[in-house]
Parts: C-alpha cells; structure tokens; sequence
C-alpha cells in the first residue's frame, strides 16, 4: 500500500505502453489500481448479498419447521449438477489467466470459452429448475399458488429463493457478457504477459460469483 | 468571464461536448455542484413551503396531501440529491487529486459515469413529482409505502440508482488516496481534507450496497408482493426499518464527515496555525466512520424491537460522542496562538463549532434510552438533525465554497457581502430551528400538517410562527449568496494562486489550475500544516 | 400539579419526575459543554486575530499537549458511562409494567383511535382512572401508528403484526392530548385525541354509562367511518351512505349488486371483496376484529335510516 516503489519508478519507465492512461505514472500504479478497485468492487457485491443473506437467516430462524419442509422441493441434484459446473468454471477461468501470462493466447481463447459454455449451462439448468417451479405454482409471495403444501407462509422461502438465485443469475449473465469481450480482445491480440489486467479482474469476479453460488448451494438446497 | 488567452480547465477546451465528455476531475466537479445546488434550491423551495403551512395553526395554503408530499419531496432530495453527493462530490472530486498532488482520479470514467448515473436517478426521483408524488416521508416505511397509491416505485428506484453513483465515487476515491499521493507524501501527510473524504468514502462503498438490495425488494414487495415487509402476508415491516437505518445511519456520517474534513482546513489554513492534534482528527474520523455501522438501533427504541438491542444500540451511540468531542476540541485549539483571518470562509468555519456542537449534543439526548421515548417524532428530533445536516454539514459546505472559489474559478468575491450573507445565514438558521427543540420536547409529533386542534395550539403557534420568519431570513440569505457569486464571475479581482496562504498542493498551482493540474509534477517538500516552518508565500509553484 | 417549564411540558404521570430529572441533567452537561466551546472559540478567535494589513509569519508549532488531551477524551467518556447507565435506569422503569395495572386494548387505525375498556365500555378518547397504573395493549389493522402522551411522556409504536405494550399511571385528574407520531398516511395529523383522568368515582360513573351498546350514529364517528363516507350525499374516499341502502352499483369488475344488509356487512368485514367503481384507488381497513354482531347490526340500522323515502 506504499508508494515509495512506485517513486524509483516513474521517471525510468518512458519507454510508454499504448495501455498506460495518461494520468498514471507507470504501468506497475495502474495494475495496482485497478486491482485495487476491483476489490472494493467485489466488496460491494459481497454487501449486497448480505443483504439476502441476512433476510434468509432472519426467516429461517423465525419459521425453521417451513424452511425445512419446503426446502424438500427443490431439486438437489440439478443443484449439485449445477455447482459442479461452477467450479469447474472457476478452475478453467484460472487456467486462462496462467495461458495469457505465458503468452499462450489460443489456450487462453479456448478456456475463457470453455468457462463462457460453462456459464451457458449453468443457466440452462436453472431455466429447468425456474419451470418446473412455475408449473407448480411455486412462486413468491402473492403468486404462490401451490395447495398441497400446508406450512406457515412457505411463500416467503419462495421469496427468498428467488431473490437470492435470481441475483445470482443475473451476476452470471454480467460476467459471461463480459468474459466475451474479453476472449474477443485476446483473440485479436491486445492481451499478452505484460498487460493482460483485464482477464485477471474478469477471473476474480468470475470466482465471486462461484463462491456465492457454493453458499447457497447448501443453505438453500441442502438444509433439513 | 475569461479572456481566451488564459489557459485553464474551464477555457480549455472549448465547446458544451467538450464538458458532457470530459474525463477531468475538475469539471465533473463542477457539473456535480451545478446539479446538486439544482437539487438544493429545489429542496429549498420545498421546505419554505413547509414553513409557511406551519405559520399559523389550521390550513394554510396546502392540503393535507400536498404537505405530505411536500415535507416528502423536501426531505428525499435533500438527502438523496443533495447532502449526500454535495461534498464528496462537488468539492471532493475537484480537490482530492489536486491535494494528492495527481493528475486526476484513479477512473476518470467511472468518475464521468456517476455524474451520469446521478443525473438517470435523479430524473427517476424527479418523474415521481410528475406522477403524483410520494407520500410516505424520506424514510419510506413499508407497510404503508407498499399500500399507499402514490408513485414510490419510481422514487425508491431514483434512490436505488443514485446508490450506484455514490458508490462510484467512494470506490474512485479510495483508489485515488490509496495508489495516486505524490512522491513523498505518506498518509501522515495527506490534508486532513482528504482523510475525511476517505473515512466517508469507506462508508459509500459498504454501506450503499445494502440499502441498494433493501430498496429493490421494496419495489418487488410493491409490484410482485414477495411478502418479506408486508404483515398482511406473514413479513415484518420493523425488518425493513432496521434495513433502512443500517444504511441510513452511516449515511449521516456520510453527511458529516466531509463537512468535518473542511473544517479542518478552513481552520488551519486561515489561523495560519499547525493543527492540533493532526492524527487524532485523522483518527477520529475513520472512528467515527467503523462505529457508525454499529448504532442504527437508535431510531427504533420505541418501534418494537427487543430491549436488549435497545440497550446495547443506546450504549455504542454515546461512543461516537468521544471522537466528535475530541475534533472539536481539537479545532478550537487550532486556534490559539494562531494568526486568524476572519474571512467569510473563517466565520462559516467557527459558526459550525457553535451549530454543530448544538446539533452534536441534542443527539445525546435522543441516545439515552428513556429519554428518546419522549423526544422520538417530534420536532426535538426535526430540529436535532437540521442543527447538524444544515448548521453542520451544509454551514461547511458554504464556508468550502467560499474557500475554494478562488481556486476553482480564479475570481475574488465580495468580502463584505459575503460577511452580510454570512449573518443573515447565521441568525436566519438559529431562529428557524433552536425554539424547535422546545416545540419538540413540549410535544410537537413530526410530519403534521396542522396544529389547531390541540390543547396546546397557541404555545405551538408562537415557536413556529418564530420559525417560519427564521426560514424567510434564511433564503434572503442564500438568495444574497448567489447573487454575489455570480457576480464575481464577471467582475470578480483574479485571485492569484494563493490567495488565502495555504500550504496544501492545490494552492501551489495557478488559479484556475491547468487542465492536468500541475506543470510539473509535484513533489512533497514540507507537512500539510507546517505554518510554523514555511511561509505560505516561499512554497514551490507546480 | 406543577407549572409549565420551558422546555417540558408539566409532569402529570408518576414516570414524568425521574424523566425531567434526566432530561435536566443532560441539559445542563449541554449548556456546560456549549459554553466552554464557544467562549473558547470566540475568545480564541479574537485574541490572537491578526492585526489589519499585517504581514503573513510563521506561526508557533504548538500542537500537542498530552494532558489536555487526555482531560477531553476521558471526562465525555465518564459522562457518557453515566449517562447511558441512568437512561438504561429510566428505560426500565418503562418497560416493567406493574402486574395489578388495568388493562385497557387499543387498537389504531387509518385514522382514528378505539379503546376497550375490561367493563366493556369503548371509546375514541381515553379514559382512565386517577392513582391507577395503567397498561395498554395495542395493535394496529392497517399500518404502524404510535401512541403518544407528552405529558405523560410516553410513546410506543402500534404495529399491525403483533400486539406492543406500555403502562403509565397519572396522580393528576383533567385533560391531555394523546397524538399518533408515526406517519401512517393523508389524515396523520388528524389523529389527534384526548386522555381523560378522572377519579374513581368518575370513572365508574363513566364506564357505566358507556356500556351499553351505542347506536350507530355514535359507532360511525367511533370507527371513523365520517372520514371517508359522508351523510350529505357527496363523495368522499368511499361511496356516501346518504340513500345508500337500497341502491344499485356497479362493481369495478362490471357486475352489479344491490346494497342489502349482507352487502353492507361483507363490506365492513372484507372491504376489498366488492368495490364499487370509481373507488378502486381508496384502501378501508377490515373491521373483522374489531367489531362485534351487535355493532355490525346497529351500524346497519343506521345507514339503513339513511335512506329517505
Ligand atoms: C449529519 C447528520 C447527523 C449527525 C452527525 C448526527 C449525529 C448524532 N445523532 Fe442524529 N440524526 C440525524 C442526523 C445526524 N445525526 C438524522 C437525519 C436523524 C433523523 C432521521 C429521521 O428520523 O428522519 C437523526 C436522528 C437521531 C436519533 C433518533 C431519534 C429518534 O428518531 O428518536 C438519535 C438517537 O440516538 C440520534 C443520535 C445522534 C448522536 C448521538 C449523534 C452523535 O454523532 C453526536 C456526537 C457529537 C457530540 C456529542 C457533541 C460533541 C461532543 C462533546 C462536546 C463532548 C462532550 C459531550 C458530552 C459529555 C455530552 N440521531
Ligand atoms: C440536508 C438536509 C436538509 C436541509 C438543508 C434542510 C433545510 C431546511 N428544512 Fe428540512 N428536513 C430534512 C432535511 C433537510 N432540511 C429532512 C431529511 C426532513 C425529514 C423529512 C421527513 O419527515 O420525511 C426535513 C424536515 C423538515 C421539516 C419538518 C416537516 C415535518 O415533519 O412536518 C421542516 C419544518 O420546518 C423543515 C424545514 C427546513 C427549512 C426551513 C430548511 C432551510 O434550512 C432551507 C433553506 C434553504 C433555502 C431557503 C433554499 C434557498 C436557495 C435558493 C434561494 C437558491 C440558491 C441557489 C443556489 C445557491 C444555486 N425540514
Ligand atoms: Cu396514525 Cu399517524
Ligand atoms: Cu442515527
């Protein structure tokens, strides 16, 4: 968090990269910084997670007989399925990281794809769970219409299920759209080991959107 | 205004594409203040109108809906549109890369986007007005907000929106006071400006977030009936109060914070006095900032929940009263053996001593535990937090104005009228809201459209006839304020680089600066505040 | 009783006392605190103020004194131990309520206040006997209100989930304002009634006149059924019971339904099952709780008179 090697640095680094933003001093200070916001970034997205998170264990606390007996509809094994292909993601988006570091591009290209179809059928098994939810009348709060379940307003745990892996959807979309662009940009060559930012920070948020997965995995699917 | 030889951010370059695409710090510091002065006046005008329902008991000249929307549309954009982005945003953006002595912020563009973002949310708050309002106060509280008809989606979505672009801000800033200080400078050495606009940028960024997700399930509870706040359905709706105040409370730090971190400027730079106590302050304000999260209980003694967390939210409340205290304290001994100025930016700094330590120490009060049963909702509380949003945070903001003006746009204003705007501010501002303390603790509820039914109508009719001649005193006041500001853009003295003597990098460089800021990088030879080793006028130009 | 004080209103229930004591407590560390602020500040400013067209020098460095420092982080701290212990002393005091309290339900709603006394008696304003703790348990059927009493210096939220308590006991027989404090829609300051003290005697008296079951003209100003129906044949919130009775009216969905005693009834209990068109916007609280058969008939007696030949 220092900057006095940033100091010995500028002055000597005039050699300039296309990649370096006028208002940074050399390529070491912009890495770090936008490594740096990457962070606080996934910090927020931890936070607003949290904010689920917390609603989840308020009403599970307050109605554990109705979580635990209606949590036995959903389907864990498209669920296991489903964070298997997760974290088989994670670890081909890591492999991209070490290819583009080493200035293997085309493996690189190919893992940020192999992650991308991962992504692809992570929601496609979703959008059988979410219809098969539907169908039943499975639904948050006023559109669950479900007869044969007798708890205490289990359209809250509806709700909540929703809520948490619908968010969670929608982080999976933003991070396919944009690990696409950046296999585009390796494709046509802007990436190479001495810049390649980009990738590392989609690799990090890629692994963020995988850890939340790997807690409601089990808090939603596994409880009881 | 300027001369098209001089050769600074404002005249350079030229053309309105050339401001809606800028990525200069300095310029999305100035669309900032335009659009949150907008949001001022409007807020202002709102309030006025409050004042003059409340003159007299029994309606006046609003209904009962219309002042519910009005003290609605008042306390929402004042909040949301403008305290919050006024300093972080407006004056922080224009000076933390100067003071740092860098070229612009770690993200220009994030930096340009939230401007953006703020103006998208702030439309969405502002669509409401046209779509019938809202009604449920600033603090929307469900289960009313999600039965009332009035337009709340499009309201709560503004805020949800405007959420993301003070985000941007605090992550931007965090970043930039992290990786982009000059050679030389450690943190020991920043302006103490900047450690506030730290501390409160760390709260943006953690705090923001939730209420972002509170919001949303608002609106889905609104239009999908998810059933998590609404108690016809099995949820609770003291839920979504504690959601609220978890953001809400750091948000008022979010408030202060900047309003503190000028503070300690305006008082060093003209006492021309070492500050005291540099670390504490610094200190204090991540304090300050880390024990906020801890208290949002405060708000809810008497809503329900348990008397355990009463307790123990009562309990942490009186913690934050150490730092404030020792800031103060600290500022007041700034001053002596000083070598005081007293400017107009001087007075507005001493009148927050005075303001803020009423503000600071009527939220004693309202932490005790018994004591808050009596004082929550009524006018103790409305007159609590204006003594420390309007007598704190906003008598700040216009003491930084005054400040940096000269910087900013490289003209003098008029001392004497600024010292004439200066009293109106001032008596205006204490009359309008101390007699409110006693409206409050004699029984005033908050939120009320009339009075004339109660036993005590005319002792409430006196405070608040008192009150409302105070507002009025108030916008002559800021209405002679705009009118001279103005005016010193088109004949205002130039002002040099360093008109006020300061030691900071921002007054090491011409007024206005140039467009990367500095003509050379800058280097740190000396401390933020070393008037008893540098002479403001030897230090280095950059 | 004692006199009015600037800043509280007169003490007129048994808690009131150890309030004010703190309260004036704290408002004296207040003004001590304010005054050593901004004497200081102002003194300071002025005695070391530079002197008119006096060069800029170098300042003295002073900015450290261990002592000082120490003396105003430790006295607020101490203060603020106090402080909290003797609020928490306070908050106690609310909180346990006397087991031989009386025990009076109240139930709020948009916008108007009911309470049910043990006899069986009702009424919108309160009233209760001098010299006796009292409790009230309360509930909402809309949204959250909050019942406060200034001079009493009580103040609990009404919540529509759960029933919240509170007690007080008043010494002092005459008449206070009661207000709803928290926001709870258009009529908000409306909401604004009167707390009776009166003495045993009184009490009694009062309670027995009140028992009987009203008549429905009482019942509609009781339930605060005249802030939305008005009996001059004008609209207001809700259809106008003038020649109510009787009536045809067509329902947002279309159909139509005659106004008989069943009609009404259903619309008391569950307001949102027929709505007539044009009022889709107005929301009425149920009144299935609150209201018993005889209630319900005499209220339909009454818009029944309502109807002119
Ligand atoms: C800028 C914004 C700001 C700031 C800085 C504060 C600061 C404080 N506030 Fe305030 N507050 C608000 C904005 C703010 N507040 C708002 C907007 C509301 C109402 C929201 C709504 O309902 O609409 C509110 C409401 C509010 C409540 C809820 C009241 C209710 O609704 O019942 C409480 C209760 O504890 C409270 C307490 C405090 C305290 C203890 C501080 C402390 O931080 C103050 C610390 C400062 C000092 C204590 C003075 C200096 C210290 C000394 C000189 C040392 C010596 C002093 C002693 C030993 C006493 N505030
Ligand atoms: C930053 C926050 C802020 C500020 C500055 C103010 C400023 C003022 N407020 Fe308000 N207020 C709130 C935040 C704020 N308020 C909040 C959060 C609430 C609670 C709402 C709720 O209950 O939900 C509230 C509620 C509130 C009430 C209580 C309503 C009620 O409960 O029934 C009242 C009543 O007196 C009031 C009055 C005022 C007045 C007279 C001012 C004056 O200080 C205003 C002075 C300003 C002007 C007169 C504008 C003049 C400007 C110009 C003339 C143009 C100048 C233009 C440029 C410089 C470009 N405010
Ligand atoms: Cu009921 Cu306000
Ligand atoms: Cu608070």
């Amino acid at each position: 968090m220092d900057n006095t090697a940033q100091m010995e640095h500028s002055g000597a680094d005039h050699h300039h990269n296309p990649n370096l933003a006028h208002h940074f001093h050399d390529m070491e200070q912009q890495h770090e910084s936008i490594k740096l916001g990457v962070w606080l970034f996934l910090v927020t997205e931890v936070l607003l997670f949290g904010g689920l998170f917390c609603f989840y264990a308020i009403y599970r606390a307050w109605h554990p007989e109705m979580f635990i007996e209606v949590n036995q509809l959903l389907n864990v094994k498209l669920g296991a399925l489903n964070t298997l292909v997760l974290i088989f993601s994670s670890v081909t988006v890591a492999l991209s990281i070490r290819s583009i570091q080493m200035d293997n591009k085309k493996h690189a290209v190919m893992f940020l794809g192999i992650t991308i179809v991962c992504a692809a059928m992570f929601l496609v098994v979703k959008y059988f769970e979410y219809s098969h939810k539907i169908h039943e009348g499975l639904l948050p709060g006023k559109y669950f219409v479900n007869p044969e379940i007798n708890a205490v307003n289990p359209h809250i745990f509806f709700s909540i299920y929703f809520g948490m892996t619908g968010l969670h959807a929608l982080h999976i979309l933003g991070g396919m759209t944009f690990l696409t662009w950046v296999m585009y940009r390796t494709h046509i060559g802007t990436y190479s080991s001495s810049y390649y930012t980009p990738v590392e920070m989609g690799g990090l948020y890629w692994h963020l959107v995988d850890l939340i997965w790997i807690y409601l995995f089990p808090l939603l699917y596994l409880i009881g | 205004m300027y001369s098209d030889s001089e050769k600074n951010f404002i005249t350079h370059p030229k053309g309105i594409m050339s401001w809606l695409f800028t990525l200069d710090h300095k310029r999305i510091g100035i669309m900032y203040l335009i659009a949150i002065l907008t949001a001022f006046a409007a807020g202002g005008f709102f309030a006025l109108s409050l004042r003059l329902e409340l003159f007299r008991p029994g309606e006046q000249f609003l209904t009962q809906d219309q002042y519910n929307k009005f003290f609605t549309l008042h306390g929402a954009i004042m909040v949301f549109l403008f305290i919050i982005p006024s300093i972080p945003a407006a004056l922080g953006n224009f000076l933390l890369p100067l003071m740092l002595g860098a070229k612009d912020v770690a993200f220009p563009r994030l930096n340009l986007a939230s401007w953006y973002v703020y103006v998208l949310g702030a439309s969405f708050t502002l669509f409401s007005v046209f779509t019938g309002t809202v009604d449920t106060g600033w603090t929307f509280y469900s289960p009313y907000s999600t039965q009332t008809s009035t337009s709340v989606i499009s309201m709560t979505l503004g805020v949800f929106i405007l959420g993301f672009s003070s985000i941007f801000t605090g992550l931007n800033f965090i970043v930039t006071v992290h990786k982009m200080r000059a050679p030389g400078m450690t943190w020991y050495q920043m302006p103490l400006f900047v450690w506030g606009t730290y501390a409160t940028a760390m709260i943006q960024v953690l705090a923001t977030p939730v209420l972002g997700i509170t919001l949303l399930l608002l609106i889905l509870e609104k239009v999908g009936g998810i059933g998590i706040f609404d108690p016809k359905m099995g949820g609770d709706p003291v839920l979504f109060q504690h959601f609220f105040w978890f953001y809400s409370h750091p948000a008022v730090y979010i408030m202060i914070l900047p309003g503190m971190a000028i503070i300690s400027e305006l008082i060093a730079v003209h006492s021309h006095k070492k500050i005291f106590g540099y670390r504490l302050i610094a200190y204090s304000s991540v304090a300050i900032a880390l024990l906020g999260f801890f208290v949002w209980g405060h708000h809810m003694f008497v809503s329900g929940q348990s008397e355990f967390s009463s307790m123990v939210f009562s309990f942490i409340t009186f913690f934050i009263g150490i730092p404030t205290g020792i800031k103060i304290f600290n500022w007041m001994t700034t001053l002596v053996k000083g070598h005081i100025c007293l400017t107009t930016p001087m007075l507005y700094a001493l009148a927050f001593l005075i303001c803020f330590t009423i503000g600071g120490l009527t939220g004693v009060f309202l932490g005790a535990l018994g004591l808050d049963i009596q004082l929550h909702d009524t006018y103790f509380v409305v007159a609590h937090f204006h003594y420390v949003m309007m007598g704190g945070t906003v008598i700040a903001f216009l003491g930084g104005i005054h400040h940096w003006w000269p910087k900013i746009f490289g003209k003098m204003y008029s001392e004497l009228w600024g010292r004439i705007a200066f009293v109106f501010i001032f008596v205006g501002f204490n009359m309008t809201f101390f007699n409110q303390f006693m409206l409050g603790s004699q029984g005033m509820p908050r939120r009320y459209h009339d009075y004339s039914s109660f036993l005590k109508t005319d002792l409430f009719e006196r405070y608040h006839g008192f009150s409302s001649y105070g507002a009025l005193i108030l916008g002559v006041g800021f209405i002679i304020i705009l009118c001279y500001l103005v005016a010193s853009l088109f004949n205002g003295k130039p002002a040099g680089n360093n008109p006020w003597g300061g030691l900071t990098f921002e007054w090491s460089t011409t007024s206005p600066p140039p467009t990367e800021n500095f003509k050379k990088d800058p280097v740190l030879k000396h401390g933020p505040y070393d008037y008893d080793k540098v002479l403001p006028k030897d230090i280095e130009e950059n | 009783m004692n006199e009015r004080t600037f800043n509280l209103p007169p003490p007129a229930s048994t808690i009131a006392g150890a309030y004010d004591e703190l309260f004036y407590f704290i408002y004296g560390l207040s003004v001590f605190f304010f005054v050593i602020i901004t004497v200081g500040t102002i003194v300071f400013a002025i005695k070391w103020r530079a002197k008119k067209g006096e060069e800029q020098k170098l300042t003295s460095g002073f900015c450290h004194n261990t002592p000082l420092e120490l003396l105003w982080s430790i006295i607020p701290t101490v203060l603020f131990f106090v402080i909290f212990i003797w609020g928490f002393k306070l908050y106690l005091r609310y909180v346990v309520i006397p087991a031989n309290a009386t025990e009076i339900k109240v139930t709020a709603w948009q916008w108007n206040w009911n309470f049910a006394y043990p006899e069986g008696a009702e009424s919108n304003i309160l009233v209760v006997p001098k010299g006796k703790p009292i409790k009230l348990i309360m509930s909402s059927n809309d949204v959250i209100h909050s019942l406060f009493i200034p001079d009493f210096r009580v103040k609990m939220d009404v919540l529509p989930n759960r029933y919240s308590s509170m007690w007080f006991q008043s010494d002092y027989e005459g008449e206070y304002d009661l207000y709803c404090t928290e926001y709870c829609g258009q009529q908000h300051s409306k909401m604004v009634t009167r707390v009776h003290v009166k003495s045993a005697s009184d009490y009694t008296k009062w309670i027995e006149e009140n028992s009987v079951t009203p008549t429905g003209d009482v019942l509609y100003k009781r339930y605060a059924c005249n802030t939305c129906h008005t009996l001059d044949g004008s609209a207001g919130n809700g259809p106008t019971f003038k020649n109510l009775f009787g009536k045809s009216e067509t329902l947002t969905d279309g159909s139509m339904v005659n106004v008989d005693e069943n009609y009404l009834r259903e619309s008391i209990l569950e307001p949102q099952a027929k709505i007539v068109s044009g009022f889709e916007g107005s929301v009425m609280p149920t009144f299935q709780n609150t209201i018993n058969n005889d209630k319900l008939d005499a209220l339909i007696l009454f818009i029944k008179s309502l109807k002119e030949e």
